[in-house]
C-alpha cells in the first residue's frame, strides 16, 4: 500500500492537451474517484498512473518514488478495466493467478491467494469456469479478483461498472466498497457517473477539460462547490442556475430574480455577499430539494413565490416539478401529496439558507 | 340498405404480410439450391478423378462410359505407392511444406504482433507494404528470383538451383506476406485491454504474445497454417522452374513430368497421384476445421 502523488502532470497528444498540469495527493488507504464528463482527461490520468501512457511533463510518484519511466509491471499496481479484459482462454483461477505465475510465486501461495480472493468476492464456485461462461457481474468480480490476488500498492479502476445494467451496478458498487473496506488498498477509480463517485469515494476529484475543478469529500462537493461546473455536475437532478442580481431595499440586501420576484437574503448570506457589486450579473444556484412546496410554517430564509408548472415527474417518494422563470428552466422537488399537476399553478418555497451565488462570467462560486 | 353504406372510405387495397418463418423457408430453399449446385460443380472433378484412378489403362482408352467403372482395379494405387520415385516426390513435398509452414509461422506471428500492437514509426506503411508484396504474381517473380539465387550460388559456392531445399527460401515469399496479413487482422481484433492487462500483470511483450495472443488468436493461426500448407503443397510454377532432376521434384511437378511422356498421358496414374496428393491437405482441413470455426475470443470482454 502506498500514497500516490501527481505533480504538474501534463499529457499532450500532438496538438491536443488532454491533461493540463494536474496536482493531486492521494494518501495511503484512500479511495479517490476521478469524475468528469467524457474527454475531461480522467481516464488518461489513470492510464498515466498505470504506466500505460507516457507523461509529457511533470512527475508521478507511487510510494514516494518517481515512476515516470517505470514500466507498468514494475509499478506494483493492478487495474480493472471497463470491459473486464479477462483472458478468454484461461479459467477464472488461471486468470487470477496469471500475474503471480509470471512472477514465479510458489504454487501453494498462489493457490492460497486465489482461494482467499475468490472467497472475498464470492466466486469460489466459479473458479474453474472460463470467462464466457460467466455473467457480466461475475466477470467484473473476476477482474477484481485478479487485482486483489496481486496485493498491489494501488488499485486502479477504469469505469468498471459502465458495462453493467443499472441494478447490478448498484450491487457491484456496494461490493467494491466492501472490498475496499477489507483490503484497504489505495484506490484510484475513474467514472463519469457522479452518483458512483459520491457513493464510493473518500474524496472526489472533479475534472473538466484536462484540469481539476475541485477536490473534496462528497459532502464538500455537494454543499460547497467551488465552480459552476462542479455545482452543476454533482447532484441529480442538477442544481438550478437562475440569473439574478443583488439590490439594496430599505437597508437590507435583496436578491432579484425577475421583475416580479425579489427576496431578502437571510442575515448570514447578506453579510457574506454585502461587499459584492450590485450591478454585476450573478447566478443563483439552488438545488431542486431546496425548491419545495410551500406550507404554513416556513423557516426564516425560506421565501415563497407562485408559478405555473410545465411538467411534473412523479418519482414515488417525491415529485419533480419543472417550470420556467423568464425562460430559465427550473426543477424543484415536492412532496408527492402536494398536488402538483402538469400545467397547474403552484406556490413554491425557496430555501435561501442553502443558496449559492455565482459570478455568471467566471463561473466561480462566491 | 345499399351496399354503399357499408363502405367506410378506408383503403381497399389489402397489404399481404408474409410471416417471417415463410420468408426464412424460402431463403433457405434458395440457399440450398445454390449450395447444391456449387457442391456438384466442385465435386465433379474429384469424382471423375476417383473413377478414372480405379480404371485400368485399357478401360480408359476404350470408349466406354467415362462415369462408370466396369472393372475396378487398385493397380494404379499399388504401382504408385510402391514406386520409389513417387514416394520420393511425396517425401520432398511433405518436408518442404512442413518446413515452410514452420518458417512462415516463425516469421509471420512476431511480425504481425509487432505490426498490430507495437506502434512504431512507419508500422502502418509497413503493414500495407507486406500486403502489396503478396499482390505481385509469382509468374512475374520467378525470373528475378532465379537470377538472384543464381548469383548467390555463384558468390557463395553453395548449390541452390535444382535442389529441393531452394524451395524453402522461395515459398515463404508467397506465404509470409499473406499469413502476416491474416494474423495482423486477428491480432488487431483482440481488445487492447487484454495486452494492457497482461502488461500490468507483469508479462513481457514475448510473454504477451505466447501466453495471450497466440492462444486467443488460435483460429486465425490455424487459418494461416492451412493457407501456408496449401500454398506450399500445391505450388507448381516455382518448383517447375527451380528444380529439374527427378530426385529433387515435389509432387505436383513430379506427377506431370514423369507420368506424361511425350504425348502419352498415363491418365490412371495421373489421377491417382493427384488424388493421393490431395489427401494430406484434406486430412489437415478435417482435423483443424473445428478450431478454425470456433470463436475463441468469446467472453474476453463484454460481448
Amino acid at each position: 500500500m502506498a500514497e500516490v502523488a501527481l505533480r504538474k502532470v501534463v499529457k499532450r497528444y500532438d496538438e491536443v492537451e488532454a491533461v493540463r498540469g494536474i496536482d493531486l495527493d492521494i494518501s495511503d488507504h484512500e479511495f479517490i474517484v476521478l469524475v468528469g464528463p467524457s474527454g475531461c482527461g480522467k481516464s488518461t490520468t489513470l492510464r498515466m498512473i498505470a504506466g500505460l501512457e507516457d507523461i509529457t511533463d511533470g512527475d508521478i510518484m507511487i510510494g514516494g518514488d518517481v515512476v515516470n519511466d517505470v514500466p507498468p509491471k514494475d509499478r506494483d499496481i493492478a487495474m480493472v478495466f471497463q470491459n473486464y479484459a479477462l483472458y478468454p482462454h484461461m479459467t477464472v483461477a488461471e486468470n487470477m493467478s496469471f500475474g503471480l505465475r509470471l512472477k514465479h510465486y510458489p504454487k501453494a501461495e498462489i493457490k492460497a491467494r486465489v482461494t482467499e480472493a475468490a472467497r472475498l468476492l464470492d466466486i469460489t464456485d466459479l473458479i474453474d469456469r472460463k470467462p464466457k461462461q460467466l455473467s457480466g457481474g461475475q466477470r467484473q468480480r473476476v477482474a477484481m479478483g485478479r487485482a486483489i490476488v496481486r496485493n498491489p500498492k494501488v488499485f486502479l479502476f477504469d469505469e468498471p461498472l459502465s458495462n453493467l445494467d443499472a441494478k447490478l451496478r448498484v450491487q457491484m458498487r456496494i461490493e467494491i466498497k466492501k472490498v475496499h473496506q477489507k483490503v484497504r488498498t489505495t484506490t484510484v477509480y475513474v467514472t463519469h457517473d457522479q452518483v458512483e463517485a459520491m457513493t464510493l469515494a473518500d474524496r472526489v476529484v472533479v475534472m473538466n477539460k484536462g484540469r481539476i475543478e475541485q477536490i473534496g469529500t462528497p459532502n464538500e462537493l455537494y454543499h460547497k462547490p467551488a465552480t459552476r461546473f462542479v455545482a452543476g455536475f454533482i447532484g441529480s437532478p442538477a442544481m438550478n442556475f437562475i440569473p439574478c442580481r443583488l439590490e439594496d431595499v430599505g437597508g437590507k440586501l435583496n436578491i432579484r430574480l425577475t421583475d416580479r420576484i425579489s427576496f431578502p437574503l437571510p442575515p448570514a448570506r447578506a453579510a457574506r455577499y454585502s461587499a459584492l457589486p450590485r450591478a454585476e450579473n450573478l447566478l443563483l444556484g439552488i438545488r431542486p430539494e431546496h425548491l419545495t412546496e410551500s406550507h404554513a410554517h416556513l423557516e426564516p430564509g425560506v421565501e415563497t413565490f407562485d408559478t405555473v408548472l410545465d411538467v411534473t415527474e412523479p418519482m414515488g417518494m417525491e415529485t419533480l416539478v419543472y417550470f420556467g422563470l423568464e425562460g430559465t428552466p427550473i426543477c424543484g422537488r415536492v412532496d408527492p401529496n402536494a398536488g402538483a399537476k402538469d400545467g397547474g399553478p403552484m406556490r413554491l418555497a425557496m430555501d435561501l439558507n442553502n443558496m449559492h451565488l455565482l459570478n455568471e462570467a467566471t463561473g466561480v462560486v462566491l | 340498405m345499399s351496399t354503399l353504406a357499408i363502405d367506410k372510405g378506408g383503403p381497399t387495397r389489402k397489404v399481404k404480410y408474409r410471416s417471417m418463418s415463410r420468408d426464412r423457408t424460402w431463403a433457405l430453399r434458395w440457399s440450398y439450391f445454390f449450395l447444391v449446385l456449387f457442391a456438384i460443380f466442385s465435386l465433379v472433378p474429384p469424382i471423375y478423378m476417383l473413377i478414372t484412378s480405379l480404371k485400368s489403362s485399357a478401360e480408359i482408352s476404350a470408349a466406354t462410359n467415362p462415369w462408370w467403372v466396369f472393372h475396378p482395379t487398385l493397380a494404379n494405387y499399388v504401382e504408385l505407392l510402391t514406386s520409389n520415385q513417387f514416394l520420393r516426390f511425396f517425401w520432398n513435398s511433405a518436408v518442404v511444406s512442413i518446413v515452410v509452414v514452420c518458417v512462415t509461422m516463425l516469421i509471420s506471428i512476431p511480425a504481425a504482433f509487432a505490426l498490430a500492437r507495437m506502434k512504431f514509426w512507419g508500422s502502418t506503411t509497413l503493414a500495407t507494404g507486406v500486403f502489396l508484396t503478396y499482390l505481385v504474381p509469382d509468374s512475374l517473380l520467378f525470373i528475378p528470383l532465379f537470377k538472384m539465387l543464381a548469383a548467390v550460388q555463384d558468390i557463395t559456392g553453395i548449390t541452390l538451383l535444382n535442389r529441393w531445399y531452394v524451395l524453402l527460401f522461395i515459398y515463404p515469399t508467397l506465404t509470409v506476406p499473406f499469413c502476416t496479413w491474416i494474423m495482423i487482422g486477428y491480432f488487431a481484433s483482440i481488445p487492447k485491454e487484454l495486452d494492457e492487462a497482461a502488461l500490468i500483470d507483469g508479462a513481457s511483450w514475448l510473454q504477451t504474445l505466447t501466453r495471450i495472443f497466440i492462444p486467443v488468436a488460435l483460429p486465425g493461426l490455424i487459418a494461416a497454417t492451412i493457407f501456408a500448407f496449401t500454398v506450399s503443397w500445391a505450388q507448381f510454377l516455382y518448383p517447375l522452374v527451380f528444380t529439374t532432376s527427378i530426385d529433387q521434384l515435389v509432387l505436383p511437378v513430379g506427377i506431370t513430368t514423369t507420368l506424361i511422356k511425350g504425348d502419352v498421358f498415363n491418365w490412371g496414374q495421373i489421377m491417382t497421384g493427384a488424388l493421393l496428393g490431395a489427401a494430406p491437405p484434406l486430412i489437415i482441413y478435417a482435423f483443424l476445421m473445428d478450431y478454425y470455426i470456433a470463436g475463441l475470443t468469446a467472453g474476453a470482454t463484454k460481448g
